[in-house]
């Protein structure tokens, strides 16, 4: 589902040119469960970005479902991360002003879904989640591991096929990581292709496919390859 | 995305930080009140010196004998003849134009009034019932002179308010009699007060019949002819029928002088209405300010939710619609201001209103419009660069928040 063919990603910064991303190739299938890991620096969230559609590459392609994604203008971009792509970040990054309920509602919002349709999908999601008795909340009202939620909840609302999580983990305690992490890996037998961006061993440890990145290059994949 | 969620979200983050958004509609609206207050004194000012003008008499046309003008030397003049004087039948004949509603002849003389034993000197206007509707006099007791024809004498007389305090006291006058020169006349009415206007104190005035009037100083020659055009757009037809009428009457000789009040008035209502222009497009220059303080608001607003629009863009969120999300709620803020301005400026119009009763204020309609229309547009265009700014923010260093 997913193909990067030698995809190299280089930044300027002032006048030196610094590649974060070297020729990378990198095939995901749907269901596939992808944990990239590597020291600081090493590229794994410029992957993240570009598979996610937030980044584009300097060269090489990238397949969606067998179509080009990288000729997209912004516009298409935009549609094809709505529908396709779900995000998990690290500092959750709900916004603050919204509850729960509408945090988890945005992306719907955003794609003009209508408000009947909308009111019935969150109310099933915050189901799921166990949210229900905090939907009303605010994220300042919400704990550490309810506001991971609420991002998990709000990055499947719209049913993506991909889902990318960079460090979901890693602004909460053992426990709670844990719980967060069981939610995620149902997702996978759900059969959504999930990428963890990730410099815990024992957290990538659990994807069935380990990529270790250096410098901007792929050195190692360990487990099921498909 | 539905315009209802645009609204909805822009509303949403407006309520989001309450202070900035209570102080940009505070500045929006005192630029609109402003405007409104300003315009209405102004219109106000205009509105109070036409009234003043129109309370002598509106659309008057007035005849005078002679010529003041010199338009070479006419054969009159080489021979010793004085110019002819109008009579009763050349006023009558300017009826005849279509353009004249109606018309009231003036004869003027002084003579001593005696009541009793009081007796004294005043200014006698012969005319006829006409004259109270032509220079909009009212009557404060009794009736004006009887409608009739111009030549008709009667002995009747009207007085003035100041003339019926002075021979009657708080005495009951409409039914006495009066001496006026030689002659008795019953007086019919009596004038409300009505102060100054044309040079006359119609206080002091005493009102015949004008035909008894001649009859009393012994003339035939009128004073002034007022004319009264049908409306406002009749004036010049009723100057220039005038003007013939009296050619043709006097052989052909123009002896004399016709002028229109309109003239006078229409050189103070441009006047005035070009001193409330400015003053409105003073106030107006407040609304650009006010914009402009939107313009940094929102510029300020970009720069604090830059989180939050790498999240809406990661979410699916396309650049215009990040675009329209901030323009709406540029739009949203220079609305509410706009609406709070303009209650806020028809308020202090009315406190103005009740503190200078004689000065009719009230902001003109077209004021209004353009302190809106500047209002939503100055606050919408100047949130046009701030929202393409928001549009164009990479996602990337956006959510790192960098």
């Amino acid at each position: 589902m997913i193909e990067l063919n030698q995809v190299s990603r280089i930044f300027s910064v002032g006048d030196q040119q610094v590649a974060a991303l070297r020729n990378i190739d990198l095939n995901i299938a749907a269901g596939d469960y992808v944990s990239v890991m590597g020291p600081s620096g090493s590229g794994k969230s410029t992957l993240l970005n570009i598979i996610g559609l937030l980044d584009r590459p300097s060269s090489g392609s990238y397949k969606l479902d067998g179509g080009n994604v990288t000729a997209l203008d912004d516009i298409q971009q935009a549609r094809v991360r709505s529908e396709k792509i779900g995000f998990v970040f690290q500092a959750f990054h709900l916004v603050p002003r919204l509850t729960a309920a509408m945090n988890i509602e945005l992306p719907m919002v955003l794609a003009g879904i209508s408000p009947e349709e909308r009111k019935v999908r969150v109310a099933q999601l915050v189901d799921n989640y166990g949210l229900k008795d905090r939907a009303d909340h605010r994220p300042d009202q919400l704990s550490g591991g309810q506001r991971q939620r609420v991002a998990i909840a709000r990055a499947t609302s719209m049913n993506p096929a991909v889902l990318l999580a960079d460090e979901p983990t890693g602004n909460l305690d053992q426990a709670t990581g844990k719980e967060v992490m069981h939610l995620l890996e149902k997702l996978v037998e759900q059969n959504v292709a999930l990428v963890l961006v990730t410099h815990d061993p024992v957290l990538g440890g659990r994807a069935h496919r380990q990529i270790h990145m250096v410098d901007g290059k792929i050195v190692s994949e360990t487990g099921r390859s498909e | 995305m539905r315009i209802s969620d645009v609204a909805q979200f822009a509303s949403g983050s407006l309520r989001g930080s309450p202070t900035r958004t209570v102080l940009m509609m505070l500045a929006m609206s005192i630029g609109v009140a402003a405007v409104v207050v300003l315009t209405a004194l102004g219109e106000g000012a205009r509105r109070y010196v036409v009234d003043q003008f129109s309370s002598l008499g509106t659309n008057l046309v007035i005849v005078l004998p002679g010529r003041t003008e010199t338009a070479g030397v006419g054969p009159g003049l080489m021979s010793g003849q004085t110019p002819r004087e109008i009579t009763l039948d050349d006023a009558k004949a300017i009826l005849r134009s279509h353009a004249v509603k109606r018309i009231a002849p003036l004869t003027i003389g002084s003579a001593s009034i005696s009541h009793e034993a009081l007796n004294r000197e005043a200014v006698v206007l012969g005319s006829t019932f006409d004259l109270l509707g032509v220079r909009q006099m009212s009557i404060g007791i009794g009736e004006f002179l009887p409608a009739g024809d111009i030549h008709e004498t009667a002995s009747v007389c009207v007085l003035g308010n100041r003339i019926k305090h002075e021979l009657f006291g708080n005495e009951q006058a409409v039914g006495q009699w009066v001496r006026l020169g030689d002659r008795r006349f019953r007086v019919v009415g009596v004038l409300a007060s009505q102060g100054e206007s044309m040079g006359f104190r119609t206080d002091d005035l005493v009102i015949v019949p004008v035909a008894s009037a001649h009859q009393l100083f012994n003339t035939s020659g009128l004073f002034r002819v007022l004319v009264e055009a049908k409306s406002r757009d009749y004036i010049e037809q009723a100057k220039k029928d005038a003007e013939e009428i009296m050619v043709l009457r006097h052989g052909g000789e123009r002896d004399v002088t016709v002028i229109t009040q309109d003239a006078v008035l229409q050189t103070f209502d441009r006047i005035l209405t070009a001193l409330t222009m400015a003053v409105g497009g003073i106030a107006a220059i407040s609304l650009a300010v006010a914009g402009v303080l939107i313009m940094n608001v929102m510029l300020i607003a970009v720069a604090q939710r830059v989180k939050e629009i790498g999240l809406l863009k990661a979410l699916g969120a396309a650049p215009a619609q990040i675009r329209r999300l901030f323009f709406a709620e540029a739009a949203l803020l220079s609305g509410v201001g706009c609406v709070a301005g303009l209650v806020l400026g028809y308020a202090g119009s009315f406190v103005i209103g009740r503190i200078y009763p004689a000065l009719p204020v009230s902001p003109p309609w077209w004021a209004v419009l353009a302190a809106v229309i500047t209002a939503l547009g100055a606050g919408i265009l100047f949130s046009v660069w701030p929202a393409r700014r928001a549009a164009r923010l990479d996602p990337v260093t956006a959510l790192a928040g960098r």
